[in-house]
């Protein structure tokens, strides 16, 4: 690890997000502004371990519904068939599109119930003050960061069959609930990652250090 | 967390504006998952919401029902889906676990029907069609009773009327099924009015209740006196009366059908309550045919052969009829010592009808509107000790049939009825008929007594005789023409110049003999020459006789004066 770890929150200072200058935090706590252009000032991003436990567990509460609701209703003439994620996983495994359901499983239970479980990780650790792997831990995050706007491919797979399989009266498909709660699962996600600040990783082992050293 | 940082360590830089801030107030941003619950609660809710019952279906088979897919449907609506589908316990039947939806709890009730949907022709109909395609499912109907029920069986057969049609339900006793079918139409006047909804077989099986439908506005023609009678296609009965055909429609002509109508005298009667039983005729004649009432039985024996007797034959009395057969056997006559076994003919006679073809009942009744048994018993010994008989008549000598005839025999043995045996013993008499019959047959067997084997022998060789004889005839007749012509050809040459030569030589005869020839003339002249000297000569013998001396001395002077 570094050994000069003094960051700028150590230091009591605070970059401006917007017009970048560099200024002193005061000792009592409360909302500091930035004097030259006004900007809100804070050296970590504000309740953010709050803010990211509240998405995480909405994201996990609407992943039941986008689990249990069917993602998209096939009409044709002998009947209507709705299916969620899992039956179109389960209808998709057979020896010849086996592959298919591997990648529709990966994308649309996988990611998004692994992403939920890593932020919870990440979340926690952080608050326990753990010192420990932190570089994996930030590796984790940068994975989260960098997989969230893939996490879409079942909702776009949804849209583009309802979009093209609208063979009335034949046969058409007509999207469920269940990929609304989907998208919504991504969304909240993302937004969840994105609200977490990596900075807390380091923050309080090094402060220990700093107070110890 | 506590600020633990120290002091600035870097006075040079501008220090941050401050404001009050506000603390321990719970961020904003736990209403995201406050929703995120609330939204996933709610479809939790509405899920529960909108499960209704599971009611348990028992099937005999589970041909075309799939776990997850079948649905249920109330007149095509989807209200359920089968869940699960197992073995029962016994293993007599399919259980099937059905989800319905919600709004059909109230449906769940005693009469309330389950069937399964294929594709079906029956009864002139063919339903079910779009199940090939997609599969078969669960019909609904909604029953009328009250008591909720969670467990149900299955129909074999989907009921042909709709819970909601309007109409109303009639029982028929039948004998038989005939052609009828669940859905076999039912017709008044020609016009489908109904059909057959079920049929059983009644617990005795001696007979059939056969349920049927009779649509709204054409049920209040039922009544009570109503007769239903088999219409069942093409209708052939071949009896003593003839060759029958009757037909309703085609499509009863292809899948039978039931007819109704009302007698025309109970026809402003009002109409019959719903389940009434009505009997259900084998045809419209004896539909129609006016209630029998106090029908008599008779027994008639008969010596003779009853072949085409049937049940069922009418008995008519001077030709009209009166009354049918009811049963033909035969019986051990107990009367004789030695074994004899003769034919007996029960038959029932109606004195209504009898009464009916009577110009004035009124003589027989005596104004009365019943006949006692004194007086029927008065009335028919007197016909009998007037000859009355029955006998044994053909009705068609096509077919064979046979009907009993109460006829006149005028040289008929004394008989009388016999009242104290019951049924009362009819004298009966050999018919003309089978009297016919029975030489006929004699001079049949006569006939086949024949030797036709040894005649058409006989008569073989005789004909192969005559045969040789002719060849020999024409082998004769052959040397003939060829022999004997020539020589022939010339005699009759001869023969004819002969002939021409005697016609000449009569000709000649002729002219001689004709009256003004010269021949005869001198023949004439001869005769007369004759006739004088034969004078001559008498007075030449008279003289010789008186003078035979003359001969001697001639003719004397003397006798001159």
């Amino acid at each position: 690890m570094s050994t000069t770890a003094a960051s700028a929150r150590s230091l009591g200072c605070a970059g401006c997000e917007v017009c970048g200058l560099v200024v002193r935090l005061p000792v009592p706590a409360g909302a500091a502004f930035c004097p030259r252009c006004g900007e809100r000032l804070h050296s970590r991003l504000p309740a953010s371990l709050e803010r990211t436990w509240a998405l995480t567990i909405a994201a996990l509460l609407l992943y039941i519904p986008a689990n249990l609701l069917p993602v998209m209703t096939t009409n044709t003439p002998l009947g209507a068939v709705s299916d969620t994620i899992m039956q179109g996983v389960v209808e998709l495994w057979s020896p010849t599109s086996w592959p298919l359901a591997v990648v529709v499983f990966v994308a649309s239970v996988t990611i998004p119930l692994g992403k939920l479980i890593a932020l919870a990780y990440l979340l926690l650790t952080v608050q326990r003050g753990s010192v420990r792997s932190n570089g994996q831990r930030v590796r984790l995050y940068r994975l989260l960061k960098f997989i969230g706007r893939w996490s879409m491919l079942d909702v776009f797979v949804d849209t583009f069959v309802v979009a093209l399989i609208q063979l009335q009266p034949l046969m058409w498909v007509e999207p469920g609930a269940g990929v609304l709660y989907f998208a919504a699962v991504v969304v909240v996600t993302m937004v969840a990652v994105n609200s977490f600040d990596p900075r807390l990783i380091w923050d309080l082992p090094q402060q220990e250090k700093h107070a110890h050293g | 967390m506590a600020e633990q940082h120290d002091a600035p360590q870097h006075p040079e830089l501008p220090l941050a504006q401050v404001t009050a801030r506000k603390r321990g107030r719970l961020s904003a941003v736990w209403i995201i998952p406050i929703i995120a619950a609330l939204l996933g609660g709610w479809i939790a809710v509405q899920k529960l919401l909108a499960e209704g019952p599971t009611v348990e279906i028992g099937f005999s088979s589970a041909e075309g029902l799939e776990a997850g897919k079948t649905t249920v449907k109330y007149n095509g609506v989807d209200v359920g889906r089968i869940e699960s589908l197992k073995v029962s316990p016994d293993r007599q039947r399919i259980l099937a676990s059905v989800q319905m939806a919600p709004e059909a709890r109230d449906w769940l009730v005693d009469g309330t029907a389950f069937w399964v949907v294929r594709a079906r022709i029956a009864g002139g109909s063919v339903s079910g069609l779009g199940t090939l395609l997609s599969g078969s499912y669960i019909g609904m109907q909604i029953g009328t009773g009250s008591e909720r029920q969670r467990s149900f069986t299955a129909l074999e057969v989907p009921p042909v009327v709709a819970s909601n049609a309007q109409g109303r339900y009639f029982k028929l006793q039948a004998s038989s099924l005939g052609s009828l079918d669940f859905g076999t139409p039912i017709y008044f006047r020609r016009l489908q009015v109904g059909q057959v909804a079920s049929y059983a077989l009644d617990e005795d099986g001696r007979g059939l209740t056969i349920r049927v439908f009779v649509n709204a506005p054409y049920d209040r023609y039922v009544k009570a006196e109503t007769r239903f009678w088999q219409a069942s296609g093409l209708d052939f009965s071949l009896n003593a009366d003839g060759l029958d055909v009757r037909t309703q429609s085609l499509t009863s002509i292809l899948v039978g059908g039931l007819a109704f109508d009302t007698p025309a005298e109970n026809a402003d009667n009002d109409p019959a309550p719903a389940d009434t039983a009505f009997e259900l005729f084998d045809d419209q004649e004896t539909a129609m045919k006016a209630p029998e009432r106090g029908s008599l039985r008779y027994v008639l024996y008969f010596d003779e052969s009853v072949r085409g007797l049937a049940a069922g034959a009418p008995m008519t009395f001077l030709g009209m009829p009166i009354g049918e057969v009811v049963s033909v056997r035969l019986e051990v006559d107990r009367q004789k010592k030695d074994v004899a076994v003769r034919a007996r003919v029960l038959v029932a006679a109606y004195p209504q009808r009898f009464l009916d073809i009577l110009a004035d009942p009124q003589v027989v009744t005596g104004g009365r509107t019943a006949i006692t048994q004194q007086m029927r018993q008065q009335l028919m010994d007197g016909l009998v000790a007037r000859g009355l008989r029955a006998q044994l008549q053909p009705g068609s000598l096509l077919t064979g049939q046979l009907y009993v005839a109460l006829s006149y025999v005028p040289q008929a043995t004394k008989a009388k009825i016999d009242w104290r045996s019951d049924p009362p013993v009819f004298p009966s008499v050999k018919g003309s008929f089978t009297d016919i019959e029975t030489r006929v047959t004699s001079i049949l067997a006569k006939i086949e007594g024949l030797p036709f084997e040894a005649i058409g022998k006989d008569l073989q060789q005789s004909l192969a005789t005559l045969a040789k004889t002719l060849q020999d005839f024409d082998a004769l007749v052959r040397r003939w023409d060829g022999e004997l012509s020539p020589e022939l050809a010339k005699t009759l040459a001869e023969a004819r110049r002969t002939l021409a030569a005697a016609e000449r030589s009569f000709d000649g005869a002729g002219k001689l003999l004709a009256p003004d020839s010269q021949t005869m003339t001198e023949l004439q002249a001869t005769v007369v020459e004759l006739r004088r000297a034969a004078q001559s000569i008498r007075v030449l013998a008279d003289y010789l006789e008186r003078h035979p001396e003359a001969l001697v001395r001639g003719k004397s002077e003397e006798t001159q004066e």
